[in-house]
């Protein structure tokens, strides 16, 4: 725990920011107690940012190495970027969460385990040969091991509830005790409890008293000595919301809609990580939104085509195997210049890959991944809040331009949440839509000089029947042609449409110094490792900017210019260098890479040092 | 706004066949049986005055999915198999669109088998035209999923190994709400399928026979030629026993779960009759499995029931939830369950 400051109190300590990492079997509710936590945290009025982490099983053996699921949060008085590199606080509640993540804890961390958990069984599960609470295995930790099943059955003996019930609440006397640890109000989550469990009052009141039962154990053992404060964030004034990536590219959606005054459509097949987006559009049949879940990928986006045609503010949403299924799709909606756009959560490739796990290695498939010369918008949103900003601007291109948007988010946005400033709406951009009105001798193809965007021209409007499709279509009439002359005329054209709006974006604007030893240029999900990496060196007093690319196709009109006035371009990535290709193919900027492919998002700790390396 | 009133004044004229006729020259091999089937469906419409603007032809890839250029109302050739998603889609964002598909064999059965069959099974109101001709025809000559086990053609030269797929089976089986089968050597017929078809609130299946005179000519000659054909086809009608034959004179009874061919000797008591309503699919699925030369091949509606579709009932859980919550609060949703305010320091 950094910046430790000494307060007044006896045995209560200030601290800058904590790092915990609640871990179990997936079983054991740890996605729910961290969640709990971040929500507490939110409202507490610290910053933060969080990083679940499960496994792609279901539900694999119980007390497995694969079966640990893990939850991390950083929470701070001060601005901070990502859920923090080596966690303070280790809570684990059984041997293989112990051994799967204390490779990661930082050197003095505090390590709360279940003891009751550190069975015979369950330690040859997870590949202990003897005790690690016992013996050298744990030393340099502060290590408080407590027998969390009996202490909770112990608080819950009054009740009804069979052992496996009472043993169900062991979670919450896990968060009652660390609530009490780092000086949190129980409200928000008792409050939380009684609504969840309204049709299971006995369920109810056993969590309320489990949670209430950790608290008052950290208040009373004599283990535990001290206890931490972190005070609330100094943060911009306003209302705030904690907000996960999924939800806010959900919201984001809705949103677009109303602004562009269009029905909201969602074309989908469930797929890991982005169902959540699904799930959360479902929820919103009030708002005219329509979801459809489609039979495969394919019908996924063949739907969002057809709702597009039919004047929808059309979406799909995908991650990366279902992004190649969807290649072909995509071709038709560049070439019959419709809006849509198709949301990619990206995860570890290729093939199946890691579905669990963040990757950007998807952008090239975004930018080249059809046949032909098939050019559209690409979009990536910096944090889980700016999905909600990103999602906007993704409709904005679609709808100006006649054309598909891919926008680019993963799975660390997706899940990873952090406190949001809730916008007025009054300061969102209106989203205008033009629709031609009956004419005669109507041309689907005829442009916008400006734009160069085709009328989108509603079934049901009399005298604009028309006919669109995948075959080449003659500029301005829109007929089928093969003419070589018009093919050429039309690849061109459809690629200056896009890159045309190039001045419309906004300018590449790196933060820290205009111009000098370094740039480091990133996009989409880590913003946050590489805004706290490069503000830390600056801070060093290095020469070292940072641009974060929100949007990827077209780049920014100013790119290449600002990438000739640093010495050196360094582009970091959790892929294997697909930005770093693109900006060395098109500005001949001789970039160089840091690049991590583990499933895992930059640790600032391992960027810094790996900017400082580049540097020289 | 003059353009505005020319065509109000034209919308009150009474439409024809030319009305749906796009400006584009029809590209199939002369003596292609997709002329009669366009122009029955352009008759048809005008018949049934739907206007040009509320209708949508959407169709995939094949000599039948070039279909929607010829027809002047608003049209989409989408990709291979993939016709069945987007009318969906449209469907969905447009319940007051009159949305068809064209497809063919191998588009419909082959590569997009799988929409197919969940756009029926749903029973999205779309009507879906599936002209079989046993073969493929743009990709020039090779077997389809419905042609004949053993046929010989560029990529069989052996002879095809498949069994081929019957296209109402198949519908069948997926429970949708209207099936039936024309042919397009029989305009009359096939104009009174079409009809039943727009009619019907729901997905409608229509397996249309369609000759395809370059690669594949004459595949149904032997069931619908005019010398045969009374005593090879069964025309259904609802309510009626089923008999076919030159002089009426042989019917269809069931043996136990099984149909066979009996003589009438004029007497048609007991007979089978035709059901097109009932709940289940049973009488209509053996029906789609009866082929010549054991049993005569069952013309015209064999399937026609009441079924809420798709997207009436979307429409519903939309007005349901409007009228329960009222409209959808931005605001509200934006700011999300829980929120805290940091004030001014
Ligand atoms: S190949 Fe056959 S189906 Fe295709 S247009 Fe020619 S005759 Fe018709």
């Amino acid at each position: 725990m950094s910046n430790e400051t000494q307060s007044k109190s006896k045995n209560k300590r200030t601290l800058e920011r904590a790092a915990i990492r609640f871990a179990g079997d997936s079983g054991d509710g740890m996605q729910l107690v961290g969640g709990k936590f971040t929500e507490t945290a939110a409202v507490y009025g610290n910053d933060f940012a969080t990083l679940p982490d499960f496994p792609a099983e279901i539900r694999a053996p119980a007390g497995s190495l694969p079966g640990v699921s893990g939850y991390q949060i950083q929470f701070s008085r001060s601005d901070i970027h990502t859920p923090g590199d080596a966690p303070d606080v280790l809570v684990a509640m059984n041997p293989a969460a112990l051994k799967v993540n204390l490779k990661d804890l930082s050197e003095d961390a505090m390590i709360i385990v279940n003891s009751d958990a550190f069975t015979p069984g369950n330690l040859k599960k997870a590949g202990y040969a003897s005790n690690p609470l016992e013996g050298d295995t744990l030393k340099g930790f502060r290590l408080y091991s407590f027998p969390i099943n009996k202490l909770t059955s112990d608080a819950l003996e009054s009740t009804e509830l069979s052992k496996k019930e009472k043993d169900r609440c062991k979670n919450f006397f896990a968060l009652g005790l660390v609530y009490w640890m780092f000086d949190r109000p129980l409200d928000s989550t008792l409050t939380w409890i009684v609504s969840k469990f309204k049709k299971l009052p006995a369920i109810a009141d056993a969590n309320s008293r489990a949670l209430k039962a950790g608290f008052y154990f950290g208040e009373t053992t004599e283990t535990i000595r001290e206890f931490y404060q972190i005070p609330q964030a100094e943060v911009a004034p306003g209302i705030y919301r904690k907000i996960a990536g999924n939800e806010a590219t959900a919201i984001g959606f809705v949103t677009a809609a109303q602004l562009a005054g269009k029905q909201l459509f969602y074309g989908s097949y469930p797929i890991t990580p982005a169902s959540d987006v699904l799930h959360e559009l479902a929820k919103h049949k009030n708002f005219g939104v329509r979801t459809f879940q489609a039979e495969d990928e394919i019908a996924a986006i063949g739907s969002t085509i057809g709702a597009a045609f039919g004047g929808s503010l059309a979406l799909t949403g995908t991650s990366g195997p279902g992004l190649a299924l969807k290649s072909e799709a995509l071709g038709l909606a560049v070439i019959t210049e419709l809006p849509m756009v198709l949301i990619n959560v990206q995860r570890g490739g290729p093939s199946t890959g890691l579905p669990t796990k963040t990757e950007q290695s998807d952008l090239l498939q975004a930018f080249f991944g059809r046949n032909g010369e098939c050019p559209l918008f690409i979009v990536a949103p910096a944090t889980p809040g700016d999905c909600f900003y990103m999602a906007i601007e993704a409709c904005r291109l679609a709808i100006k331009y006649m054309a598909p948007v891919i926008f680019l988010s993963d799975g660390y946005l997706a899940n990873g949440a952090e406190p949001w400033m809730v916008p007025k709406l009054e300061d969102l951009p209106a989203i205008p839509v033009h629709h031609p009105g009956p004419m005669e001798d109507f041309q689907p193809y005829l442009r916008d000089p400006e734009t160069r965007a085709r009328p989108w021209a509603l079934p049901g409007t009399p005298g604009l029947e028309h006919r669109i499709g995948g075959l080449e279509k003659e500029n301005v009439t829109g007929n089928v042609s093969y003419d070589s002359e018009n093919h050429q005329l039309m690849v061109r054209m459809r690629a200056a449409k896009i890159a045309g709006a190039a001045n419309d974006i906004p300018q590449a604007k790196p933060d820290g110094p205009d111009e000098g030893d370094m740039l480091v240029v990133g996009w989409g999900g880590t913003y946050g490792a590489l805004r706290q990496a490069t503000e830390t060196l600056r801070g060093q007093g290095k020469s070292v900017a940072h641009l974060h690319l929100r949007h990827l196709n077209p780049f920014p009109a100013n790119l290449g210019e600002v990438l000739k006035r640093y010495k050196k371009v360094v582009v970091p990535e959790l892929n294997a260098g697909q930005l770093r290709m693109l900006l060395r193919a098109e500005y001949l900027v001789d970039a160089t890479g840091i690049n991590k492919v583990k499933g895992k998002p930059f640790q600032v700790g391992e960027l810094t040092h790996a900017i400082e390396e580049a540097l020289g | 706004m003059s353009d505005t009133t020319t065509i109000a004044k034209e919308q009150t004229k009474k439409l024809t066949r030319k009305d749906y006729e796009s400006s584009q020259d029809v590209r199939w091999c002369p003596g292609c049986g997709d002329y009669a089937i366009l122009a029955t469906v352009q008759r048809s419409l005008a018949e049934m005055q739907i206007p040009r603007e509320n209708v949508v032809f959407i169709s995939g890839i094949g000599c039948s999915s070039r279909f929607p250029y010829y027809m002047d109302t608003y049209g989409f050739h989408s990709i291979h198999g993939r016709a069945p998603t987007l009318a969906s889609g449209l469907k969905v964002a447009r319940p007051d669109l009159s949305i068809w598909v064209v497809t063919g064999d191998g588009d419909g059965l082959s590569i997009g088998g799988n929409h197919l069959i969940h756009c029926l099974r749903r029973n999205v109101d779309v009507k879906i035209l599936l002209f079989n001709n046993q073969i493929y025809g743009l990709t020039k000559g090779q077997y389809s999923p419905t042609s004949e086990k053993g046929k010989r053609t560029k990529s069989t030269p052996f002879g095809s190994l498949d069994y081929p797929i019957s296209p109402l089976c198949l519908a069948l089986g997926v429970e949708t709400s209207f099936v039936a089968r024309t042919v397009d050597t029989d305009l009359k017929h096939m104009a009174m399928v079409l009809q039943r078809a727009a009619e019907h609130k729901g997905s409608a299946f229509v397996e249309i026979y369609q000759n395809c005179v370059i690669f594949n000519d004459g595949a149904f000659k032997g069931i619908t030629e005019r010398s045969v054909k009374e005593d090879n086809c069964l025309y259904l009608e609802h309510g009626s026993p089923m008999v076919f034959g030159k002089d009426k004179n042989r019917g269809i009874d069931l043996e136990g779960v099984n149909p066979r061919v009996i003589e009438t000797n004029g007497e048609t008591d007991s007979l089978q009759v035709h059901d097109e309503k009932a709940a289940e699919p049973t009488l209509a699925y053996l029906l789609s499995r009866m082929q010549n030369p054991e049993f005569p091949v069952p013309f015209g509606v064999f399937r026609s029931i009441e079924r809420p579709s798709y997207d009436e009932m979307l429409v519903a859980q939309e007005e349901t939830a409007i009228s329960r919550t009222g409209p959808g609060d931005l605001a509200k949703l934006i700011s999300g369950p829980e929120t805290w305010e940091v004030k001014p320091q």
